[in-house]
């Protein structure tokens, strides 16, 4: 077994940056896929000598790969789950990181007339009433557990399911590129969507609701529950996201647009 | 895959006096309720040519085959005499070369023979001179011609040494020269001591080549009898028909 | 909806300015896949020589499994490679988790049953052919399989590109395992997926036809040098 492992160590030798200590950060998506880590991580990289590595999946299955010990830290974005997390002992502490919001993103022509309402709850009310199609995650992501959340009390999605709401069980890539296919509304955060590139007539319908509020978390792992993790670093990281790297945050842009609002201090 | 090496079927003890010749005592094979061989008798003489004549679908081939231990019979017994017990050589009816060199077919059998490393070059050399292949070595083996590809196949039988050599109808394609050749091929392999066996329907060449002649007919020996006599008196009454062309299958 | 020419000057862009980028992600790719194919190779042939050569009790249990392991989704090998190399699993102390050597292994499980598996078939064709003829010549089982690997090795390419072709182009075991992580486990397949998710569909298609132009050229390659091969050296 140690010579297969160390052949095939070094079939697959990593193309190593450096020799630097490895931090594992298992993530939320939209975090990786708006660019936020290519603007950050060589500044906090350089600034730490870490090779900071991202492994971007939906934050349920983030958590869950977390919590079999498969990573070092996480940033998420769904605030109960990640104090369930921590409350467990797989996470030493959870501290707010950044923000942004949720925005809910349709067709131009807005058959629902999502575009009039001056709420989350009413927009999705009408998506409802009319029946028009929802695409929704379905994957137990941060966003998907939102969007549970936002549904409660106004209909019964999970009896829909299948009807007019759609449950993609995928990304939010893969859910936005339904979501135009298909002409369907879906919520989305606004960093995911800004920085995607398929949005056909698709627009934001409605934005700007307090319930819309979406906070992004960090956890570093508990070494008391994962003896492997690379403890240190992740405090390392944590520590830097924290302090120094929320100017990083709040300077990433695109098109003049800020995604991310850093908030660890409140 | 079935094991190939029992060449006396079914295994026999050590007889108290090891014939001189092969014998084969009421071999009978079927398949699908069908007897291909029927009680086969029959003692070939030690040495020289004998060759095995009979119409299409005689059983002739399936004889070799039963004789070379690729296939069991159901019943009766081929009795090699001990010295040649594993020293036999079969080039089939289709041989089948390798996708190889000329040369590397030999090496090939040579290595299958358990030859020793060293001795295989100075054999496939003196091989391909017998077979009068040496300027083809190098060529695919695939690619010779029909009378090229019958002469590496028999060559090739007679890498390890056979002292029982078996050749079904080694010449039916081949032109008068292709087949003068392995004609010659053969008179200089009895001449070196080693028995033959040849399927062939060609009476000039039992004629040219032969010293007794088997005739099967039915999956049965009909008769076996020294080569001039057969052809002048064959004895039995489906030798006769064979031979004027009047065997009604 | 992006259209196809757009894509094919995206290919065409990225292969002209030789990106560096993407030479790293096609030169991981073909590290990953070819390191697979070769294991699954040293695996996969043997055992379909023995499949093709060798009787034995299960033999054809075993060949109805290797063949229906071909169709194994990727993503479902993933996920077991995935659990078993987890810190938390059987074999996490290797830490081979989200690094190449993790998508090797899942790479060679999904390959290993299609390259046994097409080997067998062609190898119990060939034995068809030699059976007799070697056997008279006295080979045993260890020269039938080795002769037939040997002679069979024209056609055993074909199976080779094919596991070749099954392994540059799954998606589901290398995320899974990989992590698709920038610079260290990133490879064509898992930036398509990436590229996908972003909704850029161009820059997506547009590395897809370049994974479809090296499988075309490393497909040529193979094939050519094969024929070429074949053709000298056997018939
Ligand atoms: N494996 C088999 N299963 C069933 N029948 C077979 C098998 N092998 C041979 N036979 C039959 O046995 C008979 C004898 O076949 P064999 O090949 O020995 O004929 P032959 O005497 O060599 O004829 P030919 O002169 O045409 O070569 C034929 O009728 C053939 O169809
Ligand atoms: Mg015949």
């Amino acid at each position: 077994m140690s010579i297969l492992r160390a052949a095939l160590l070094t079939l697959a030798a990593t193309p190593a940056l450096a020799n630097d200590p490895v931090v594992l950060v298992q993530s939320t998506t939209s975090t990786q896929n708006s660019g936020l880590y290519a603007h950050i991580l060589p500044v906090a990289s350089e600034a730490l000598g870490l090779d900071i590595r991202v492994v971007a999946v939906g934050t349920g299955q983030a958590l869950g790969n977390a919590q079999r010990c498969d990573g070092d830290m996480l940033i998420t974005h769904a605030r109960a789950a990640e104090e369930a997390f921590v409350a467990a002992g797989y996470g030493t502490a959870r501290h707010d990181l950044m923000y942004n919001d949720f925005v809910i993103v349709g067709p131009s022509d807005d058959p629902a007339g999502v575009a009039g309402a001056d709420s989350a709850t009413e927009a999705l009310s009408r998506i409802a009433a009319a029946e028009s199609p929802f695409a929704s995650r379905g994957d137990d992501s941060g966003t998907h557990q939102k969007e549970l959340n936002l549904w409660d009390g106004i209909a019964d999605v999970a009896a829909a399911s299948g009807g007019w709401y759609r449950e993609t069980g995928s990304g939010m890539g893969a859910t936005l590129n339904l979501a135009v296919g298909m002409g369907a509304y879906t919520l989305t955060d606004r960093a995911t969507w800004l920085a995607f590139e398929n949005r056909g007539d698709h627009v934001i319908l409605n934005q700007g609701d307090p319930a819309l509020f979406n906070q992004y978390g960090v956890i570093p792992v508990n070494p008391a529950h994962c003896p492997n993790v690379n403890a240190e670093g992740a405090r390392a990281f944590t520590d830097w996201l924290l302090e120094d790297g929320q100017a990083v945050i709040a300077g990433f842009m695109l098109d003049g647009e800020q995604l991310f609002f850093p908030n660890a201090g409140d | 895959m079935p094991d190939p090496t029992p060449r006396v079927i079914p295994f026999q003890p050590p007889r108290p006096a090891d014939p001189p010749a092969l014998r084969i005592e009421g071999l009978c094979l079927s398949r699908s309720g069908a007897a291909l061989l029927n009680g086969v008798e029959m003692t070939l003489s030690p040495g020289g040519v004998t060759a095995l004549l009979g119409p299409n679908g005689a059983g002739k081939s399936l004889l070799l085959r039963v004789i070379a231990g690729l296939i069991a019979p159901d019943a009766g017994r081929v009795i090699v005499p001990r010295a040649m017990q594993g020293r036999i050589g079969l080039v089939l009816q289709r041989p089948v070369l390798l996708r190889r060199s000329v040369a590397a077919n030999l090496r090939h059998a040579l290595a299958l023979a358990r030859v020793p490393r060293r001795h295989r070059a100075p054999r496939v050399g003196e091989l391909l001179a017998l077979g009068n292949l040496e300027a083809l070595a190098d060529r695919p083996a695939r690619r010779l011609s029909g009378g090229e590809q019958q002469r590496l196949a028999i060559i090739r039988a007679l890498a390890a040494n056979p002292l029982l050599l078996m050749l079904d109808e080694p010449t039916a394609h081949l032109d008068p020269q292709a087949t003068h050749a392995i004609e010659a091929l053969v008179a200089r392999v009895t001449e070196g001591g080693t028995k033959v066996i040849l399927v062939t329907h060609d009476t000039g060449q039992v004629q040219r080549l032969a010293d007794e002649v088997a005739f099967l007919h039915q999956g049965r020996c009909h008769e076996i009898a020294g080569k001039s006599a057969f052809l002048t008196h064959p004895e039995s009454a489906a030798a006769r028909a064979y031979l004027t062309g009047k065997l009604l299958l | 909806m992006p259209t196809l020419s757009d894509s094919f000057l995206t290919a065409l862009g990225l292969i002209v300015s030789g990106d560096a980028d993407l030479i790293e992600i096609v030169a991981l790719s073909l590290r990953v896949s070819l390191t697979a194919v070769l294991l699954a190779a040293l695996i996969g042939l043997p055992l379909g020589a023995v499949l093709a050569v060798v009787r034995f009790p299960g033999r054809g249990l075993l060949i109805v499994v290797v063949n229906a392991l071909m169709g194994l989704p990727p993503v479902v090998v993933g996920l077991v490679v995935y659990l078993t190399f987890s810190a938390s699993g059987p074999l996490g102390v290797l830490e081979f988790l989200y690094t190449p050597a993790a998508m090797i292994v899942a790479q060679t499980v999904l390959v290993t049953p299609i390259i046994a598996a097409l080997a067998r078939s062609t190898l119990a064709d060939l034995l068809g052919e030699y059976d007799e003829t070697l056997r008279v010549l006295g080979a045993n089982r260890f020269d039938v399989v080795a002769t037939l690997l040997w002679d069979g090795r024209f056609s055993l390419a074909t199976a080779l590109l094919a596991g070749l072709g099954r392994a540059l182009a799954e998606v589901g075991a290398v995320m899974l395992v990989g992590g698709n992580i920038d610079h260290v486990t990133r490879v064509m397949t898992t930036a398509i997926a990436l590229e996908t998710s972003r909704g850029a569909l161009p820059l997506a298609l547009g590395l897809g036809i370049v994974l479809l132009l090296i499988t075309l050229v490393l497909n040529a390659v193979v094939l050519g040098v094969r024929n070429r091969m074949e053709a000298h050296a056997h018939a």
